[in-house]
């Protein structure tokens, strides 16, 4: 049984003008110990579904459809102090983007990752600072560190920080959104390294967000894509790399430069993704998809099996 | 003569000469009375190189290397504090402030961030012809808005006059980007520093801002330098490649030679932390641990030496010369011969 099930999703957020379908019948899978990774461009729904399973949703946003099942227990029915008292950060917690902007200034680092052990696990501060430099140690900032601001430390480092925060409370599931999106490329394959190496050993299931399709192949075992609030094609990731079926997926994965093998001219999908209040009727690519036919403007292909691990939503092959 | 073989002069747009940027650290006023020297950042620690005429030049490396500080002293945004650079043969630093501003008309640059580069209280109009305007190129508003459409045109945003009027705010990151490129071009340059101008964007309208600088290139004969962090992105637009690390550069070669066959263990290590859109050709990220020094005390002898997994006393000793080793192929490294090429992928 898979430790998070997502099963038809639909998350709006109300706004004056209607709804914007951030989030539009979304199904997915993590099995225990599997890193799923979430693909697609800015604005397409990757943070937006994550971030729902963490109830972390602005007010307006409202879960109009589905369930969120979390070890057989649905999520979105939870009474909220229950969710916040037993499942937040106990069983899921959260890397976020940009880590610069996530730290309170005026805490030392130490305090800040001490916080949730001890609100939910009721320890002593001076064992919720012990676990702290373990998990500084763990993720490579140093225990040495823990009485420092973070202003006294540089992008990756408090990056590192944010993912010991995430572990602070032995998670079963970690939802990274972006983490390396603000760092260079140096700094990038330190932070995937200590990503991937504590998922290996804690046996954390992760969810990585990322509109960075190398950052993905480099690190998850299975892969969705996502374009405008739906998910288009779900594969292992050595599939979905080699033989991707939806053309928004082969045009994504074309648009990236690689250091390896020869220098490939890039791909590149004209015109900008849709307006979530309005999107287009039948399939959302449509308007830039260059095998266009008539059929994907009337009708929503579904999201049907083209092998045992590939799930695509594309009329061309229906 | 540059340190990279002999180039004809005439094919050479920039040349930099020994370019040294120095910042000097404010300190309080005790403290200045007790230091005798006033501490400095070394951003940029004599670097010479030279762009030729239709190269897009690529300057990677780290963050904190330097590149951007390069890249702005090259159009005199910042002034150098020592060394030299030449544009079309012309000395910069000899300029008069309005020789200058004639001379800018002929080198510009695109920001890495068009949602902080463009003045959100202009339209793209405006925004366009301002560098139309200071440079008192046109004659009529009605050339100044024929200029204004036609590059609009060429950068990809058709139909211009739908553009014309709007404000940076009704117009997404592509489109931003276009306008920053339009900006730059209006005024015909034959030399752009482009400081990661795609880092902002999305993967789906990034290809399109790079294959339009590429074909700006072919038709205008322009040059760029090009500023990245992204070995793979550096390959893909570049004809030659420069490698800094804390203000000095270590490798400077064609793109395929230096991604093919890496002399210096830095760039060694920039190619390896690039990661590869193929899952069945993972890797180990065998990449460097720890971060870029304080540029204020940068490390003696080579300076990358305190992160190399290849040095010995010598690297902490002798500060090693740029040398050619083989055709344009230059590098900084006493070590060089020894670095295992099998190591890399």
């Amino acid at each position: 049984m898979s430790l998070l099930e997502v099963k038809n999703l639909r998350m709006y957020y109300e706004t004056l003008r209607g709804y914007v379908k951030a989030v539009d019948d979304v199904t997915f899978y993590v099995k225990r110990g599997e890193a799923l990774g979430l693909a697609g461009e800015s604005g397409c729904g990757k943070t937006s579904a994550a971030l729902s399973i963490m109830r972390l949703l602005p007010p307006n946003a409202k879960i109009i459809e589905g369930t969120i099942l979390f070890n057989g227990e649905d999520v979105t029915k939870m009474h909220i102090k229950k969710f916040r008292k037993e499942f937040c950060w106990k069983k899921t917690s959260v890397i976020f983007q940009g880590a610069m902007n996530c730290l309170f200034p005026i805490k030392k680092i130490g305090d800040q990752i001490v916080e949730p052990v001890m609100i939910h696990e009721h320890v002593s501060k001076e064992g919720a600072l012990e676990r702290a430099r373990k998990l500084l140690d763990l993720v490579g900032v140093g225990a040495e560190r823990i009485d420092r601001y973070p202003h006294e430390l540089s992008g990756g480092l408090k990056q590192r920080v944010m993912i010991a925060m995430a572990l602070a409370c032995n998670p079963e599931l970690v939802i990274a959104d972006e983490p390396t999106t603000a760092l260079d490329v140096v700094m990038q394959s330190q932070i995937l390294n200590v990503i991937e190496q504590l998922q290996k050993e804690l046996n954390l299931s992760m969810i990585l967000i990322s509109h960075n399709l190398s950052v993905i192949a480099d690190t998850c075992d299975t892969t969705a894509i996502m374009y405008a609030g739906k998910i288009v094609e779900y594969a292992d990731v050595t599939t979905l790399f080699k033989k991707p079926l939806h053309p928004y997926s082969e045009k994504l994965i074309n648009a990236f430069p690689s250091i390896v093998g020869e220098r490939r001219v890039l791909s590149s999908i004209s015109g900008s993704p849709p307006d979530l209040l309005d999107p287009p009727p039948g399939c959302r690519f449509h308007p830039r998809c260059p095998y266009v036919t008539q059929k994907c403007k009337e009708n929503e292909p579904e999201l049907i099996q083209a092998s045992s691990q590939h799930w695509v939503a594309c009329h061309l092959l229906g | 003569m540059p340190p990279f073989g002999v180039v004809k002069m005439e094919d050479v747009v920039v040349e930099v000469r020994n370019l040294k940027k120095y910042f000097p650290i404010k300190l309080g006023f005790f403290k200045s009375l007790r230091s005798k020297e006033a501490p400095v950042v070394h951003a940029v620690d004599d670097v010479s190189f030279s762009i030729r005429s239709t190269e897009i030049l690529g300057l990677v490396g780290e963050s904190g290397s330097g590149k951007t500080t390069t890249g702005r002293c090259l159009l005199r945004l910042i002034e150098p504090t020592e060394g030299k650079i030449f544009f079309d043969g012309q000395d910069m630093a000899s300029l008069t402030s309005g020789d200058m501003t004639k001379l800018r008309a002929k080198m510009q640059i695109i920001f890495q961030d068009p949602y902080a580069s463009l003045n959100p209280r202009m339209n793209v109009h405006n925004i366009v012809s301002e560098p139309l305007r200071i440079q008192r190129l046109c004659g009529s508003r009605d050339e100044m808005r024929e200029r204004v459409t036609k590059v609009l045109e060429d950068m990809g945003l058709t139909p211009a006059r739908e553009f014309l009027y709007r404000f940076p705010h009704e117009l997404s990151g592509g489109q931003r980007q276009r306008v920053a490129i339009s900006r730059a071009f209006v005024v015909e340059p034959s030399f752009l520093v482009a400081d990661e101008p795609v880092s902002m964007l999305d993967a789906s309208i990034r290809t399109d801002v790079l294959d339009l600088m590429l074909g700006l290139v072919k038709r205008t004969r322009c040059s760029f330098l090009y500023i990245t962090h992204d070995m793979a992105l550096a390959r893909y637009i570049c004809n030659r490649i420069v490698v800094m690390y804390l203000g000095k550069i270590v490798e400077i070669g064609f793109a395929e030679d230096v991604i093919k066959n890496p002399l210096h263990p830095y760039t060694q290590a920039l190619i390896n932390a690039v990661p590869v859109p193929d899952p069945t050709a993972r890797h180990a990220r065998a990449t460097i641990k720890g971060e870029i020094p304080s540029p204020i005390n940068p490390p003696s002898g080579c300076r990358f030496h305190t992160r190399c997994r290849y040095a010995e006393e010598i690297c902490m000793e002798n500060e090693p010369a740029l040398i050619e080793v083989e055709n344009e192929h230059f590098t900084a490294c006493a070590r060089s011969p020894l670095i295992d090429k099998q190591s890399i992928k």
